[in-house]
């Protein structure tokens, strides 16, 4: 018979046993979350399409038709923008779903035992979800386009595990933020809403990748690196990821992940008299 | 063979005191406490930080096969000391070793999704409280029986009656197979017969070698359960023993200590400038030998604080509460001038009036009929005990008055044989 200690600062001893041992709960919780988002709605996962698609619209519209922006890649812009917006919508929701998960649950915290990591690892299901079914819109209008599938697609599941840490790490230093202070409940859609422009959502990088401030530019935006890095993975014959751009995106992503879940770890055993 | 052993548990929380203000919640009071604090020394030494004992050098032993009842009034400890148990909260010191699968159910239904099914949310409900899958697939039919929710599988739970959702939590729940069962209070809902349902699984339970702890304001419930109690006080334990001697002795204990509170001078008395609360008191005319209050007992509240204005109309609104916070009743003096001196205030609570169930009793000091001078937030709590007759049916009564309103029942009409 198992014998469970309790005792101040004891459960970081046994913390990443009992991760595993919840793994069921991990999925549940995530399987809730993913049956919970369309509920109700009559067209449910439909919406996983048609909010990329209308948001790629209106912004062909808005850049190539009003603004006459040109884009000096010669790739299709549909595609540099619903490629993008497919991978942006990825981050910021599950960024906003780690933020939420915590005070989100909060009756969970107040009322059962297990490692609270599990409510915000598991709350990136639902962005995982939706990004899947954008994939597979974004395919065959890859082929429409005339950009063949190539083996840079093995590559896909590596930039969005980068993209989900990103996502998960920052979401996890805001949630816990959040448990104390509800004012990040404020903070995070604005950071999402500037986000979107700052980083190469509905622009390549190929217009200002010559110019000085470029690598400034991919250190102090860690993720420009990765979205260009999905996109070259994606598209066929996509010139204008750089490995060495990516690089600060790589270190970024190790640093916050490490630090978010020593915090997270830190404060995890105080929620409950906060919440 | 001792399951749970408990050595001087301690829990403490800290209270963020500013005065004339409410405790900082927001990040932005916390910035600008910040930068106001690097600019002035005083505002600082405004805000007090107030060590509070939820749980003070608990210890305890509890032996395999216990059915362990805790009692004590509000704030005792009894919520910390599950919370601590069931890993919610650690505790500040001390140790514990449990020695088995632990469950708690410190509510029923624990993370019920409304939005999903009644089957969805048994796997639901049961992953949270740490069942298998395949532990939940085996007795899906049991719990859905027990519940009797067969139609309403496919229903989503936010379209369950309360009766419904209540027990198909606690049907969850009862097919957990811990070696360890943590209750927190869920006998208080449901109807009687499914209250039946549940004493009579906890019982099986306890048969099949489990432990129970189990905490509840319904003594009545805790007798029928428990052949164990540990009664609790202001965050210490009293007493741990056999339930009828410990539940006894808390009943006289309440009596003797909880009901009144007064202070000698007004120098140490609660209050402010304008009034100070000499003391307040409920003044029991018990039943017979009883030495506690129970539905039939009719009791006094008197009320003396002192004055320390010159001709003001004063008048006390009093009111009684719940121990979940509702308002039973409000009352309220007339208003009349007094000069400084000490003013008292009473008024007379028939019996066959409150139902069993802890109360509290708040008022406030009005000046003018309009300005309250001073609110004293639950200055006495007090319990209501259960007093039955003539019915065979020990569930939880049900509202905050049980009046006696004469209800008769006759037979109008005769089938002509």
């Amino acid at each position: 018979m198992q014998e469970i200690v309790i005792e101040a600062g004891r459960t970081a001893k046994n913390y990443w046993k009992d991760l595993w041992r919840f793994k069921e709960l991990l999925l549940i919780l995530a399987l809730r979350d993913v049956t919970v988002r369309y509920k109700q709605t009559s067209i449910g996962i439909l919406w996983a399409i048609i909010r990329p698609v209308m948001m790629m619209m209106v912004f062909v519209f808005a850049y190539d038709k009003v603004a006459k922006i040109k884009d000096d890649s010669n790739v299709k812009y549909q595609v540099i923008i619903f490629s993008g917006i497919l991978l942006w919508n990825f981050f910021a929701t599950a960024l906003q779903q780690v933020s939420n998960s915590i005070t989100g649950n909060s009756n969970l915290v107040s009322k059962v035992y297990f490692p609270r990591l599990i409510m915000a690892i598991s709350s990136i299901s639902v962005a995982l979800v939706d990004f899947l079914v954008g994939l597979v819109v974004l395919i065959p209008m890859l082929c429409y386009y005339g950009y063949y599938p190539d083996w840079n697609m093995l590559m896909i599941p590596f930039f969005l595990a980068l993209t989900a840490m990103a996502a998960f790490s920052l979401g996890l230093i805001f949630a816990v933020l959040n448990v104390k202070y509800r004012d990040f409940q404020q903070i995070v859609p604005l950071v999402v809403q500037y986000g979107f422009f700052v980083c190469p959502v509905v622009y390549s990088v190929s217009k200002f990748q010559d110019e000085w401030w470029f690598k400034y530019y991919s250190i102090l935006n860690p993720l420009s690196g990765i979205i260009e890095g999905f996109r070259w993975s994606t598209i066929q014959n996509y010139a204008y990821f750089q490995w060495s751009s990516f690089v600060p995106s790589l270190v970024f992503v190790i640093i916050t992940t490490f630090i978010s879940i020593v915090f997270f770890r830190k404060k995890e055993n105080s929620f409950v008299d906060f919440i | 063979m001792s399951v749970i052993k408990a050595e001087n548990i301690s829990k403490k929380y800290i209270i963020d005191h500013k005065k004339g203000n409410a405790p900082k919640s927001t990040l932005r009071e916390v910035i600008t406490d910040t930068f106001s604090g690097l600019f002035s020394s005083r505002d600082r030494d405004q805000e007090t930080h107030e060590e509070f004992w939820a749980l003070k050098n608990v210890s305890f032993e509890i032996e395999q096969g216990d059915r362990v009842g805790i009692v004590g009034s509000n704030g005792a400890g009894k919520s910390t000391m599950l919370k601590v148990l069931s890993r919610i909260t650690e505790p500040t010191q001390g140790r514990i070793s449990i020695t088995g699968r632990v469950a708690s159910l410190l509510e029923v239904g624990t993370g019920f999704h409304p939005e999903l099914s009644g089957r969805e949310n048994i796997f639901l409900n049961g992953a949270i409280l740490g069942m298998k899958r395949d532990e939940i697939k085996r007795h899906f039919d049991a719990i859905v029986d027990f519940a009797g929710v067969e139609k309403f599988l496919d229903t989503p739970v936010k379209r369950y009656s309360s009766g419904m959702y209540v027990r198909l939590g606690f049907a969850i729940s009862a097919h957990l197979e811990p070696e360890i069962m943590i209750i927190d209070e869920v006998l208080a809902v449901g109807d009687a017969e499914f209250q039946r349902k549940c004493l009579g699984k906890m019982k099986d339970a306890s048969n099949a070698g489990r432990t129970i702890i189990f905490v509840s304001h319904n003594l009545t419930a805790v007798q029928g359960l428990c052949n164990k109690s540990i009664f609790m006080k202001k965050g210490q334990l009293v007493e741990i023993g056999e339930t009828n001697q410990v539940i006894a002795n808390y009943l006289s204990h309440i009596q003797k200590t909880g009901l009144s509170s007064s202070w000698e001078t007004p120098e140490d008395a609660p209050g402010n400038d304008k009034v100070r609360l000499k003391s307040v008191k409920i003044v029991p005319k018990y039943i017979g030998d009883l030495k506690h209050i129970d539905v039939r007992t009719p009791f006094k509240i008197e009320i003396e604080f002192w004055n320390m204005l010159d001709s003001a109309n004063l008048n006390v609104s009093l009111h009684l509460n719940s121990l979940t916070g509702e308002c039973v009743f409000n009352i309220g003096t007339p208003s009349r001038k007094f000069e400084k001196g000490i003013v008292k205030a009473e008024c007379e609570i028939e019996g066959n009036f409150l139902n069993d169930g802890s109360y509290s009793l708040s008022f406030m000091v009005v000046k003018d009929t309009s300005t309250p001078l001073m609110n004293f937030e639950e200055s006495l709590i007090f319990e209501v005990e259960d007093y039955r007759e003539g019915v065979s049916w020990y569930g939880k009564w049900p509202g905050y008055v049980r009046p006696q309103i004469a209800f008769p029942i006759t037979q109008l009409e005769y089938e002509n044989v």
